[in-house]
């Protein structure tokens, strides 16, 4: 390791921050290759419907219409879109092909494709397209998804997409044991990611070659170069996958999705190169939704509030066709329902449902924010009824230091050997009361000024990070002493290039001007691993690391050779090489490079590194505070004050950190007050656009306090890391709802159901008459 | 296809020639005429601000515009923001407060807060998180947007502008 770390742990300046302040960024739509034509796509307007015909003749007709196409006529066997994540037995039966052929299953769905000159004459002729639907009944609903009366998929003969059981301990017995135990219903409500930046690729096939390269990709090119290619039988070294700028990712974006499939198509029918550009409103139905968890919650304790056991039932609404995320969202809401608590019991019967919606996919913390809005929300119910401040009630039950490492058990299928790392839960907690003057609050709670009622709710997590496969880097330093980085990681706009030149910066003792990040595309490195699941700062800090030592060796190497002397007497420091010699004689890393390449034209001054953490996950965890005022004639919530803590092992750059926290805090207040995918029961989304789905705006801040802790550094890589991408999340539903509760205990009104909106407040209000 | 239409635009300075249907909107024209791609879409239904644009000093969005009717305005882009290759006193405040992550919104949010500075030049935090409010970012959580806009007007304050 270099002698001063000037770098990591500063907020450094973001590099990437000139395009994008000048508006010289290329996000996918600024990219224009010649020759280039567009295509829109005609999605179903039914939820459920048998396709019976369908007529291209008047849109093909439109003077600009370049070609137009359904199902019938592709040429090749339309592929399933892979699972990739969580993908659980059963699965297999309800995988989506890239368009409709005999039928749609959700409003959205694509039907057909056309392809004209420019986006304007494409969208005329989308009007022309007709098709001849017989609609079917929709299914909207999990209940009515599991009554199975109507099949969404009917050769599956379910809508059971899988179903299992996970637990540890006894928790019947658990039950049998107990003085008290409460069961309640929790859902979350169907919200996702929504990017700023709507989704879009640009396709360039050209069979002779053969040679398909997609511009757009990001998050796992690699992954998706290895369908892409067997989907269109061509091998994988004539897919290139090239990343752009990207405008927020946040889960959803960069998976594989139908227009995958569509754009290459497309580019391939006609011979020339064909983007599509996402508008909103298809964007609100093409997309991933996310979250829409129903989750039946039991548990156990004594009398003085000692968790005993859990119980749950947790269902997930799929959508459609389960998509390449598979189980996760369930999955980990199931996982995570029992948090950072001693659960010594915990049974789940996890349910995967496909009804006539927009599939399902993640989004920043899938799972977590479900899981810690039911679990944190019962704990203040348990607190209430045993008359234990929640605080308190807390502190009893979070596990110790001394009860870490833990191993969770098997509560995801095959995941046996999950094990929270070490860490002191407690010690989150107790600094979030402090910050947040908990002591002062006790006899606070539900106080009415005004008219507004003032509550304050607290919540705790705990979260994964970093999981998936090794990530790669590459240094390299040219003859003119520029330092060009490339990774397999993709940049979703959160700063990956300023961390990676931190990084290596600090590991090569040089200046970080002198340093160029590339990543992502497939043609830059040989493999990569992918950016989710907030795994960029470990997993290609990592890699970025190992490729800086890896490089200062080879420096030492080339140094030796050149001095002609043995490498023993030479060190790497200040960015240069040192002999200890009379002369004191430095090679600086410049000289190095011109000698490399001088000795041939396969020498270069360069490294390559791949880091794999083996599976071992670290886990950041902390505590979130809420305080809401309510004012109780018109239901509306404002929170006032906002403070969290999150243990991140070590902060690479603290305000890369802290926009982290605060971006994710106020996205989680979207999902808990405004985001959502509402449905009819014809399965219409009736949010289909930026007037409807409502999401927050610089009006709707509290005060906030974002605590970065650096109590625990990560056990699994030397530089400490854990991820830092979630932990502002994950919690604020669980934070708001108690802070809401408490804000109207007068009233005794439970917060169940998300989001929480002034006129279900009001009618909650209404009903006991206030 | 639709008759076309000439149109002078004045766009940072520069007037430019263009042939639009009547139905283009300005938001299309500056992006796919000029190549002038900093003016992001959002939405394409006026509500997150991306495709803001400065014309005679105030805020539009070009989204909600059609180029037809640009005739004879002044139009200031993103890209017109900077002085060659120095950033503007709001972009460099944005810089320094870590005010952009992905920067997808990023050009809407400039061209709205120099038109709010403009108006009004000493603006409470209320009034910018107001004046912002029809702008919508998806990464930053708005504070450090918030934070770079009153810096920047503290900081003409005290320059005497
Ligand atoms: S693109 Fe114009 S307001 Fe959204
Ligand atoms: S920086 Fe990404 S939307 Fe604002």
């Amino acid at each position: 390791m270099s002698a001063s770390t000037p770098y990591i742990g500063r907020s450094v300046k973001r590099l990437e921050d000139r395009r994008f302040l000048t508006g010289t960024g290329r996000y996918i739509d600024d990219i224009k290759l010649p020759d280039m034509a567009v295509m829109a796509i005609y999605r179903s307007p039914h939820a459920h419907a048998r396709i019976n015909a369908i007529d291209l003749t008047a849109a093909k007709a439109v003077p600009g219409v370049i070609d137009a196409f359904c199902a019938a006529d592709i040429d090749m066997d339309l592929p399933e879109i892979p699972l990739r994540l969580a993908p659980f037995d059963g699965f297999e039966r309800f995988l989506q092909r890239p368009i409709a052929d005999d039928k749609v299953r959700y409003v959205g769905e694509p039907v057909a494709v056309v392809i004209a000159s420019d986006r304007y004459i494409a969208e005329d002729a989308l009007d022309l397209i007709e098709v001849d639907f017989a609609p079917l009944p929709a299914v909207t609903q999990v209940d009515q998804a599991a009554a199975g009366d109507t099949l969404v998929h009917e050769d599956a003969g379910e809508n059971m997409a899988t179903r299992y059981t996970v637990g540890r301990g006894d928790a019947d017995d658990a039950f049998r044991r107990a003085a008290y135990t409460r069961r309640e219903r929790f859902t979350t409500n169907r919200h996702g990611a929504v990017p700023m930046e709507t989704r879009g690729l640009i396709a360039e096939f050209n069979p002779d070659t053969p040679l398909l390269r997609l511009h757009g990709a990001t998050k796992v090119n690699f992954f998706n170069r290895r369908h892409l290619a067997a989907a269109f039988d061509l091998p994988e070294a004539a897919v290139e996958l090239i990343e752009t700028d990207v405008g927020g990712g946040f889960g959803a974006r960069g998976e594989l999705y139908p227009e995958d499939y569509l754009v290459p198509i497309a580019s391939r029918r006609i011979g020339r190169p064909v983007k599509w550009i996402e508008d909103r409103r298809e964007n609100l139905t093409a997309t991933n939704h996310s979250r829409d968890i129903v989750c039946d919650l039991e548990i156990a304790t004594t009398d003085e509030g000692r968790i005993l056991g859990m119980r749950a039932t947790v269902q997930g609404d799929m959508g459609a066709y389960i998509r390449t995320n598979g189980g996760v969202v369930a999955s980990k809401a199931a996982q995570f329902l029992p948090g950072p608590y001693r659960v010594p019991a915990f049974s789940c019967d996890v349910q995967f449902l496909v009804t006539n919606k927009t599939p399902v996919g993640t989004f920043r913390g899938p799972g977590r924010f479900e899981a810690n809005f039911c679990r944190e929300r019962m704990l203040d119910m348990v607190a209430a009824d045993l008359n234990i401040d929640p605080a308190e009630l807390r502190l009893r039950n979070l596990m110790e230091p001394a009860d870490l490492p833990y191993r969770i058990g098997e509560l995801v299928p095959g995941d046996v050997n999950a094990t929270f790392d070490r860490g002191n839960y407690p010690s989150a907690l107790n600094q979030l009361l402090d910050e947040v003057g908990y002591a002062d609050w006790k006899d606070r709670q539900g106080t009415i000024i005004d008219g507004r009622a003032y509550g304050l709710g607290i919540a705790c997590f705990i979260e994964s990070s970093a999981a998936g496969p090794p990530e790669t880097a590459r240094i390299t330093v040219a003859a003119d002493g520029a330092i060009e980085i490339r990774t397999g990681a993709s940049s979703v706009g959160q700063g990956t290039e300023t961390g990676m030149a931190q990084i290596c910066a600090d590991y090569l003792s040089v200046d970080i001007d002198r340093i160029g990040v590339l990543h992502g595309s497939t043609t830059l490195v040989p493999t990569g691993g992918g950016t989710f699941h907030s795994r960029n700062t470990v997993m290609a800090g990592n890699a970025v690391r190992m490729a800086a030592e890896t490089l200062q060796a080879r420096s030492i190497e080339l140094a030796a050779l050149r001095w002609n002397t043995d490498a023993s007497g030479l060190e790497y420091r200040d960015g240069a090489v040192h002999q200890n010699d009379a002369a004191a004689s430095v090679l600086s890393l410049v000289e190095l490079a011109a000698f490399a390449q001088s000795r041939g034209t396969d020498e270069a001054l360069a490294a390559d590194a791949a880091f794999d953490n083996e599976g071992k996950l670290s886990y950041s965890y902390g505590a979130h505070a809420a305080l809401v005022a309510i004012d109780v004639a018109t239901g509306v919530v404002e929170v006032e004050k906002y403070v969290l803590t999150e243990e991140i092992g070590r902060a690479l750059n603290p305000a890369m950190v802290q926009g982290q926290a605060i971006g994710g805090l106020v996205q989680g207040l979207g999902g808990t007050f405004l985001d959502h995918m509402v449905y009819d029961e014809d399965g219409q989304l009736l949010t289909g656009s930026f007037a409807d789905y409502l999401l927050p705006t610089s009006t709707d801040l509290p005060d906030i306090t974002a605590i970065a802790l650096e109590e625990s550094p990560s056990e699994f890589n030397p530089m400490g890391f854990k991820g830092a991408g979630e932990g502002g999340i994950v919690a604020v539903a669980a934070a708001v709802g108690n802070a809401v509760t408490h804000a109207l205990n007068a009233h005794n009104i439970q917060i169940n159901d998300l989001p929480i909106t002034p006129d279900r407040l009001r009618a909650a209000l209404r009903a006991v008459g206030a | 296809m639709t008759a076309q239409h000439s149109v002078t635009l004045n766009v940072n300075g520069t007037a430019h020639d263009c042939e639009v249907e009547a139905r283009m909107t300005l938001a299309d024209c500056l992006r796919e005429k000029l190549d002038l791609t900093g003016t992001h879409l959002g939405c394409e239904h006026g509500v997150c601000g991306a495709c803001t644009v400065i014309v005679d000093g105030a805020a539009v969005r070009s989204c909600l515009m059609f180029a037809v009717q640009a005739q004879g305005v002044q139009i200031t882009t993103v890209e017109g923001l900077a002085d060659g290759d120095t950033l503007s006193d709001l972009q460099q405040a944005f810089h320094d407060n870590f005010a952009l992550q992905c920067g997808f919104c990023t050009p809407g949010f400039l061209t709205t807060a120099e038109s709010v500075l403009a108006e009004n030049p000493s603006p409470t935090r209320a009034e910018v998180q107001s004046a912002i409010s029809g702008n919508i970012c998806r990464c930053t959580g708005y504070v450090p947007i918030i934070d770079a806009i009153l810096d920047t007007a503290k900081r003409r304050r005290e320059g005497g502008q």
